[in-house]
């Protein structure tokens, strides 16, 4: 028998992947077998084209309870207590349906967290769209913000941090990434791994329809608008919810061995996944799924991945105290299998085998390609340009710079977005979205908090992948420093075009050699993630965007502090004096230029510049700190003062360090740098603590009660109507 | 040519296949009253919408080109139009 | 004094409102789950936020018939001091212990930031011991929260003293654009003609610690513990 080239497009294998599967079997797959092998061998499951690269990446360390391959990773913060989190997208479902392709999303990534024991305590999320002028990204845009309160809120878990970023080359393809983060006792982690021959396999939450069959390979192939044939799945946060607390509490009890929620490629992903952890068999009866339409068949149920659903994996004994507590929260629970000694996953339909395969072909045996990647000659020619060959900014003209700056979309207020966002629930918000450069979560019952922050500049990864990659770790890094806290751990979701264009695969494979050197100088291990590829339309990739989410710690809360300086401050910049235009925000909106190296990034400096802000907060030297990133220095102090505070500001000493070019010291961008905000009475120790740290420590200004921006040269700005700029950037 | 004033009922729903957590919440918050005989219920939409055309076949159509463009969202949902009555002014 | 906070389906301010009550106020408090049936042994209650059954069809449409809520029907009757809060507020108004109804916010987004609010009435059970004219910051967070009645019910519960708080300025001025959500009047709370039952869209029981940008909604909940025992040893 011979396999059709359709047949195999429909799983999207290709035929030495088939020969593959027939060689393992020692025969031809049955249908729903195929279904099975495509869903686990797509990029979204399997990694085959990520996971040699994954490699790079650290992910051990001493606060490091659970590392890559479980439902999400778990870091140690002490008594006991640990924090779960993880980064996944949902770009291809985004781009079909905006709102349900976003709250579906939300709803994955929560189950993720409470799937390991861990009460979800704060969600994230990094979107990117193309220009706003275009109404169809301005629906995309309403639908997505939309979707993450929507469900967000009714799940009554706070969004408190994330980052928006347009450009035209995500028109076509959004990207939408979701972080979750809970809270777990660390001796009480559950894990997706079956055990105990004999034990049942629950399916309890929705009955199961024809909900976006094949979503796993659809994430996996471009043009997402056009390969999508399947049910788009519609999310019930209602649903959730009582999912989310039910299953908290069958984990207090002693009966469940192992949970797993169903995602991506639904119980075929699931059921191999929980099989293969645990090296045994799982056996179950299709026809013991309830549905929610008739007339579905094994491979339907098998594929579908109708959401709010879990697979609970449980000692017999006490299947009736679990289901009773399913009862109480209104969930319908079935027994649909159970765990077997033969290490083989074993699907019936009635008295029918439809599947009968080692549960590790479908994991181990997954095959991985590793490919030459070449550079772009174009985008080598865009990083050659001399950005300081184009004509400096004339004084007369900078503040109209400013205004166009403050009001530019990457840079404008995110107020109209967050306030659709319930942050205040649940009453751990310490620092909320936008008070400060990440957000600070307090964990109840003791005196620490945890600050979350998700982050990437993809034109610094557009330009250079190696050192866009370190930008993106050093940043969300960065950001959480500010807040006080040290980094500890990260979770990264890699967004990028097809690995089969070698300009593909060499910026996924220079991205993460650039995130798993900085993660490893930063001493925050990756301990989870998501690979997202072929986010393309048109034949056009997206800029690689490798987002990162990075968790930091505080000791103490009390001490975190946000970016708002007060009246009377010293304004001083810690770290790095010499920035550039490349690749910069001012670069694309006044020269309309995507171009440059963008700046560089010494991983030492940069950690000392981080520890030197994380002491003189905890002392309490310093009561704002905030990163200078898309904008530069200016835009970065305005960021700083709220509308009835002024500033007089004097960057005269770090004009040359800018080869005296204006638009390099006022717009110009560069890592390792971080403005705070002191007491007058507290610069001397900073300085001495500087010096010993080995940071460079320059005075840039002062706060006053002016309402005005007044800079080095007498020119004078009313900082309300810069912040009116600022405010309008996403209204229109 | 004469037009006229048409009164055009619009009932959008989720598609069959695609899932409704609104009718599944009613349908259980049916139950839990007494109505054991509801057996599902589906949530949608309704409007009206007074259209000027030439003839009832002139308001359906214009009327389905409203849905596909704004009133519908297509990709889960369907709609069924009728054109009831001609709008008293 | 001891505090119950029920619980439906997809209440998901409840967990706040245990944290306020015991680590705010420090008092005796514990969920009541809506298949119960009693409420005995509790002096106070509150419907805390959320979205119970979803919110779909309306807001706290499904929840008002739940079981517990017969009990909580007769608590009032007997005046004993119901705070419902956001979602609680919206299904004492549908099961008619709480005037007025709640619509879809004037600007049709849901919207989380913090707000002033005024006491106007020192009379019920939540507000007692307030000085009319004093503010509180509290914050809001509701997609369903414009405050609705006709002007004759206005004048009836203007007459009757059941508006219990009214959006504000931070000085505690009248200003339309301090009113979130197109609430008639500016109303953010009522209560019922006893003045057992009061419902407010604002959360209190999220504003109990400084740490977390206010404590004023302590002045709320802790109003009850002057009243409340006398209310609930007078039933």
């Amino acid at each position: 028998m011979t396999i059709t080239t359709e047949a195999l497009r429909e799983v999207a294998l290709t035929r030495v992947e088939y020969d593959q599967v027939v060689e393992l079997l020692g025969r031809e797959p049955r249908p729903v077998e195929l279904g099975m092998f495509g869903a686990m061998w797509s990029e979204h499951c399997g990694y085959k084209n990520s996971r040699p690269l994954l490699k790079k990446f650290p992910t051990t360390g001493p606060r490091v309870v659970q590392g890559p391959g479980e439902n999400a990773g778990v870091v140690d913060i002490g008594d006991g207590i640990g924090i779960a989190f993880k980064i996944e997208s949902h770009n291809h479902p985004s781009a079909v349906e905006p709102y349900q392709g976003a709250a579906t999303g939300v709803g994955g990534i929560v189950r993720d967290i409470f799937t390991m024991g861990a009460r979800p305590i704060a969600l994230l999320n990094s979107l990117r769209f193309g220009s706003l002028d275009s109404p169809r990204t301005r629906y995309i845009f309403d639908g997505v913000v939309g979707g993450i309160g929507g469900y967000g809120n009714c799940l009554g878990i706070p969004t408190v941090a994330g980052d928006i970023f347009f450009d035209d080359s995500y028109t076509g393809n959004p990207l939408v990434n979701a972080m979750c983060v809970g809270v777990v006792d660390n001796s009480a982690i559950m894990r997706a791994k079956a055990s105990g021959v004999g034990n049942l396999v629950v399916l309890v939450g929705a009955d199961t329809g024809r909900d976006g069959i094949h979503g796993a390979t659809f994430a996996s192939v471009e043009n997402p608008e056009e390969s999508h044939r399947g049910v788009i799945q519609v999310g019930n946060p209602f649903l959730e919810k009582l999912l989310l607390e039910a299953c908290l509490e069958v984990l207090q009890t002693e009966h469940v061995v192992a949970m797993q929620d169903l995602g991506a490629a639904g119980l075929t992903s699931s059921v191999v996944e929980c099989a293969s952890s645990g090296d045994v068999g799982i056996e179950i009866d299709v026809q013991k799924v309830t549905r929610r339409e008739q007339g579905m068949n094994a491979y339907e149920v098998m594929l579908s991945e109708s959401q709010e659903r879990m697979l609970v994996v449980v000692r017999e004994e006490g299947l009736e105290d679990v289901r009773a507590i399913f009862d109480r929260w209104d969930l319908h629970s079935d027994v649909i299998g159970r765990v077997t000694g033969d290490g083989n996953v074993c699907i019936m339909d009635g008295e029918a085998v439809e599947v009968n395969v080692p549960a590790s072909f479908f994991v181990d045996q997954c095959p991985t390609y590793v490919r030459d990647g070449i550079e772009s000659a174009r985008i080598a020619n865009a990083r050659a340009f001399d950005v300081d060959s184009l004509p400096d900014l004339s004084r007369e003209d900078v503040g109209d710079a400013l205004h166009a700056l403050m009001a530019s979309p990457n840079i404008c207020s995110r107020e109209p977005v967050v306030q659709t966002y319930d942050h205040t629930i649940m009453s751990n918000t310490v620092l909320p979205p936008l008070a400060g450069d990440a957000a600070v979560v307090r964990i109840k019952g003791t005196n620490k908090a945890i600050a979350v922050k998700t982050d990437c500049n993809p034109r610094y990864v557009y330009l250079d992948p190696y050192v866009g990659g370190m930008h993106a770790v050093a940043e969300a890094a960065r950001n959480v420093s500010c807040t006080g806290a040290k980094p500890i751990a990260l979770t990264n979701c890699l967004n990028f075009g097809s690995p089969e264009k070698p300009e593909g695969y060499y910026q996924l494979e220079r991205a993460v050699s650039g995130m798993a050197d900085a993660a490893r100088a930063l001493e925050t291990p990756v301990v989870s993630g998501n690979v997202s590829l072929y986010n393309e339309s048109g034949n056009e990739a997206v800029f690689p965007t490798p987002t990162v989410g990075v968790v930091g710690l505080i000791e103490d809360v009390s001490t975190a502090v946000g970016m708002t300086a007060s009246s009377g401050a010293v304004l001083l910049l810690a770290g790095q004096h010499s920035a550039t235009i490349g690749g910069s925000e001012y670069l694309k909106q006044r020269h309309g230029m995507t171009a440059g190296a963008p700046p560089s990034l010494d991983l030492d400096l940069e950690i000392r510049v981080q520890k030197f802000v994380q002491d003189a907060i905890a002392s309490r030297m310093v009561h704002a700190a905030h990163d200078t990133s898309e904008g530069g220095l200016l835009v970065a102090v305005i960021e700083m003062l709220d509308g009835s505070l002024g500033s007089a500001l004097d960057f005269s000493c770090l004009a040359s360090e800018n080869g005296g070019r204006l638009d390099r010291l006022y717009f110009g961008e560069a890592a390792s740098r971080i403005i705070i905000a002191a007491a007058p009475t507290q610069v001397e120790a900073l300085r001495t603590l500087a010096e010993a740290a080995d940071v460079p420590l320059a005075e840039i200004g002062r706060v006053n009660t002016s309402g005005v921006l007044r800079m080095d040269d007498a020119t004078s700005i009313p900082i309300l109507d810069l912040h009116d700029s600022w405010a309008s950037g996403l209204k229109r | 040519m004469g037009k006229q004033q048409y009164l055009v009922e619009v009932f959008i729903s989720l598609k069959e296949v695609v899932n409704d957590p609104q009718g599944l919440a009613i349908r259980d918050g049916l139950h839990n009253l007494g109505f054991d005989e509801v057996d599902g219920v589906r949530a949608g939409k309704y409007l009206q919408v007074s259209v000027n055309a030439g003839s009832p076949e002139q308001a359906q159509q214009r009327t389905a080109e409203m849905c596909d463009t704004l009133l519908a969202n297509t990709v889960i949902e369907e709609y069924r139009i009728t054109v009831a009555d001609r709008a008293t002014s | 004094m001891r505090f119950g906070v029920v619980t439906f389906p997809g209440s998901n301010g409840d967990h706040d409102a245990l944290s306020a009550i015991e680590l705010g106020l420090q008092q005796e408090v514990a969920p009541v789950w809506h298949k119960d049936r009693s409420v005995d042994g509790f002096d106070a209650l509150i419907i805390p936020g959320g979205f119970s059954y979803g919110d779909y069809l309306r807001a706290g449409a499904i929840a008002r018939f739940s079981p517990i809520m017969e009990a909580v029907t007769d608590f009032a009757q007997q005046g004993g001091p119901i705070l419902g809060i956001c979602n609680g507020f919206q299904v004492l108004a549908e099961a008619g212990l709480a005037p007025g109804v709640l619509l879809r916010n004037a600007n049709l987004s849901f919207s989380c930031r913090w707000v002033h609010t005024r006491v106007e009435t020192g009379r019920t059970a939540f507000s007692n011991g307030l000085q009319p004219g004093t503010v509180l910051r509290l914050p809001i967070a509701h997609g369903e929260g414009r405050f609705f009645v006709t002007p004759e019910e206005l004048a009836h519960l203007e007459e009757r003293q059941q508006i219990v708080f009214r959006y504000c300025d931070e000085y505690g001025n009248d200003d339309p654009l301090a009113n979130p959500n197109g609430s008639t009047d500016s109303i953010a709370g009522v209560c019922n003609e006893r003045g057992n039952v009061v419902a407010l869209m604002p959360h209190p029981e999220r504003a109990y610690d400084p740490l977390l940008g206010g404590d004023e909604g302590l002045q709320i909940l802790g109003a009850v513990l002057r009243s409340g025992v006398e209310a609930a040893v007078g039933r």
